[in-house]
């Protein structure tokens, strides 16, 4: 069992936990990713590792609840366990000296975006960080990423903070003003991804996304995370990514494969919340049983 | 003597139309009367053709001789000197091209179901409680990792095991079994049969860690600074594709990703268990071997209205069990044979038709089997909402990339010495499909043994 033993709530939907995995602490590099599984009767998810701590045997993992699993994993309380904790998985990122570098992350990808951004400002990069977010509430880690960049530009979409623009807006005009951009990562939602991948195409300027799509085993067996390029080809992301050359990702496949599960995603968000609506009322009958007793 | 039945006891199975739609064991197995009536057929000819026929050279008219006189123990303890795991092979074994093809009645009548008795008596021993623990020698000392908990790595952890060296297993996913748990259905071999096989190797005192890949959590080398020697039996886990238009579109499974929802995922259960798989009204299936039709017959069991099997070949070319084709067929799966996919349509990201092409059987291939060969344009659709591709596997480049001086061939599969399964590094050896790219479980589990008996034999002398 993989004991958590912090918890953080970083935004409405948004939690951080550290975790007793220490097998995955040894060896994680930035980049990679585990697979997580809440209990016997759970599904195997992906999540990119945002921190880690071999000393200590932790890793933290960053996860937005979106469907029932991420919502009952929103619900587990330090001293809780995950059932299982697998990896690292995937490759690392190639941390170089490039010279300027753009990091964008969006909403719940600025964790996995962080641990790359310090590895790249240690490694001698010039760090341009743009960070953004539907509203202030799903902001977090500004004060981190701020720590690592020399420039930090922060956007949400209502303006409840920083600017009121989409990550795409700052970065254009970055790319338009400046001619030394050497790379630009981009982690967040797919649809964030498509677009910086296609801000940047124009500029040619090399482009890394890490993609987060549905898996099982996550070591090339299952083979249902497929990524689609666009000259033709493909590849799993699990032992060939997870970061691609966003401009050879044809986006719409991989947006129309995320989607493929959102109807049974559906049912058993609602059935799991049903259950535990039962669970409750059964509670509460049996406190009021013994009150009267 | 007796006259000889020129057929072989027929095994109760459960009605067709039933068991497609439910996940229990389709074969209820012998009674003792039916398995005596059986055991009766045996010739026990002198020379028997039976054993040359088996991987492991189990004394089959030996053990039916057992059964005969009525000595089960005896029966299970003599095919366990050579097969750890009978109720396993009995169930999954290719008899008819092994010890049964060759049983010395296939000259006039059926072979004796040497599979069925194996079975019977596998379980038979199991409904007498845990299996006695043998008693174990003195610890050497020694500590093996074991790669993989699938059949070749249960079997060479028990043997090890057994001659007193300390064995852990190590396994990438979160249960014990590997094909057994996560690819061949339970209606085909339940799990509570491997879960038997798995308690057992634990009770000797194998360490089973899930979890840890090798390769990733920890690299060979890395296992080598604490172990004296290192087996790897992780499989051939890396699906083939066919690389042809549409392959991508959601709702196209490799048959490993389709299997293991259902199998190891439960995703039957949904929404009790979490993992989701696509029910589909119509599911077309394409391959012709064992998964194949694990997968067209998983599809029925799920709610599919129909199961559609593309093979390229003909029926006879198939390399599925007999059995698994007849009850594939029995239970209404549809056959399109001679039949080539070209391309998969799609709407929406959805898959919704696979292209095909009519073949013809030309000259013989390498594999002895006919060519197939396109009809220049046959095409035509076949509808369907959820496609398996089933043709193959070869191993999961993950250790070859990890382990420098590992020698693996053309098709990524590790290069052994057949007599003792060494590698060509120091301390590492291999078995199972990661040698063949794919085989029988009777076949790894035979090269476990041969493994097994090498490793001792290295940590005793330290020579390699």
């Amino acid at each position: 069992m993989y004991e958590i033993l912090e918890k953080e709530v970083l935004s409405e939907t948004v939690k951080r936990m550290v975790v007793y995995a220490p097998r995955v602490a040894r060896k994680a590099r930035a980049g990679q990713f585990v697979i997580v599984r809440n209990d016997e009767k759970g599904e195997r998810i992906p999540l990119t590792i945002a921190d880690f701590d071999a000393e200590q045997g932790t890793i933290t993992i960053i996860f937005q609840e979106v469907g029932k699993s991420t919502a009952q994993m929103g619900q587990f309380q330090v001293g809780d366990a995950f059932a299982n904790v697998v990896g690292p998985l995937g490759h690392a990122t190639e941390i170089e000296n490039y010279g300027t570098v753009i990091m964008v992350g969006g909403g719940v990808g600025i964790a996995p975006l962080f641990p790359i951004t310090r590895a790249l400002k240690q490694a001698g990069n010039q760090v341009i960080s743009i960070i953004g977010a539907r509203n202030h509430s799903l902001l977090f880690w500004e004060e981190r990423m701020r720590a690592y960049s020399d420039e930090l530009i922060v956007c949400t979409d209502d303006g409840s903070r920083g600017r009121k623009a989409l990550v795409t807006e700052p970065l254009k005009e970055i790319l338009q003003q400046r001619k030394d951009i050497a790379r630009v990562w981009a982690i967040g939602p797919a649809v964030m991804m498509k677009f910086v991948s296609a801000a940047t195409q124009p500029f040619g300027i090399p482009t890394i996304v890490s993609l987060n799509t549905i898996m099982i085993d996550g070591t090339g067996m299952c083979g249902g995370c497929r990524v689609t390029f666009t000259d033709g080809g493909s590849q799993f992301v699990c032992v060939d990514g997870p970061e691609f050359d966003g401009h050879n990702v044809d986006w719409n496949l991989l947006l129309e494969r995320l989607s493929f599960y959102r109807e049974q995603e559906q049912r058993a968000l609602q059935h799991w919340k049903d259950h535990a609506c039962r669970l409750d009322q059964a509670a509460e009958t049996l406190e009021k049983e013994r009150a009267h007793g | 003597m007796a006259k000889i039945l020129p057929t072989r006891t027929p095994m109760r199975e459960q009605d067709p139309q039933v068991r497609a739609r439910n996940y229990e064991e389709v074969s209820y197995g012998y009674s003792i009367e039916e398995a005596l009536a059986e055991a009766a057929r045996c010739l026990d000819c002198a020379r028997p053709t039976c054993m040359p026929g088996c991987p492991v050279k189990i004394d089959i008219p030996g053990f039916i001789r057992h059964i005969r006189e009525g000595n089960y123990q005896a029966a299970v303890d003599l095919i366990k000197q050579t097969n750890a795991l009978p109720a396993i092979t009995g169930r999954v074994c290719p008899q008819e091209t092994q010890c049964e093809g060759v049983c010395v009645l296939t000259k006039k009548y059926e072979p004796v179901a040497i599979g069925r008795l194996e079975r019977f008596v596998a379980d038979w021993e199991a409904r007498q409680g845990p299996p006695p623990l043998p008693s174990l020698p003195p610890p050497t000392g020694k500590k093996v990792a074991v790669a993989g908990s699938g059949p070749a790595g249960l079997t060479v952890a028990a043997d090890l095991a057994r001659l007193g060296h300390k064995v852990t297993i190590f396994e990438a996913l979160h249960e014990a079994g590997g094909v057994l748990v996560y690819g061949i259905p339970e209606f085909r071999l339940p799990k509570s049969i491997v879960k038997r096989e798995v308690d057992y190797v634990r009770a000797l005192g194998v360490e089973i860690v899930t979890d840890f890949i090798v390769g990733t959590t920890a690299t060979v080398d890395e296992l080598l600074e604490e172990f004296d020697a290192v087996f790897l039996g992780v499989g051939a886990g890396l699906p083939w594709f066919l690389g042809i238009p549409g392959e991508n579109l959601g709702g196209v499974y490799s048959a490993n990703e389709y299997l293991t929802r259902a199998n190891l995922m439960r995703a039957y259960r949904f929404p009790e268990y979490d993992t989701p798989i696509a029910i589909g009204e119509r599911v077309v299936t394409i391959g012709g071997g064992n998964t194949a039709m694990d997968a067209a017959r998983t599809a029925l069991r799920l709610g599919a209205k129909e199961s559609i099997v593309v093979y390229r070949r003909s029926r006879a070319e198939m390399p599925a069990r007999q059995e698994e084709i007849h009850h594939a067929e029995e239970e209404g799966v549809q056959f399109y044979f001679l039949t080539t996919p070209v391309a998969f349509h799609g709407q929406g990201g959805r898959v919704r038709s696979l292209e095909c092409l009519k073949n013809e059987l030309g000259e013989p291939d390498a594999s002895g089997r006919r060519r197939p060969v396109p009809v220049p344009n046959s095409n035509f659709h076949i509808e369907a909402d959820v496609m398996v591709i089933a043709i193959g596997q070869s191993p999961s480049p993950i250790l070859a990339k990890t382990t420098p001086e590992l020698t693996t061939a053309r098709n990524g599969t590790v290069v052994v010495d057949p007599k003792t399964m060494k590698t060509s590094k120091r301390g590492v050896f291999a078995g199972g499909d990661i040698i063949t790219g794919g085989a029988t479980v009777i076949l790894a589990m035979g090269q476990a043994k041969t493994a097994a008996q090498a490793i001792d034999e290295y940590l005793r002398t330290g020579v390699w």
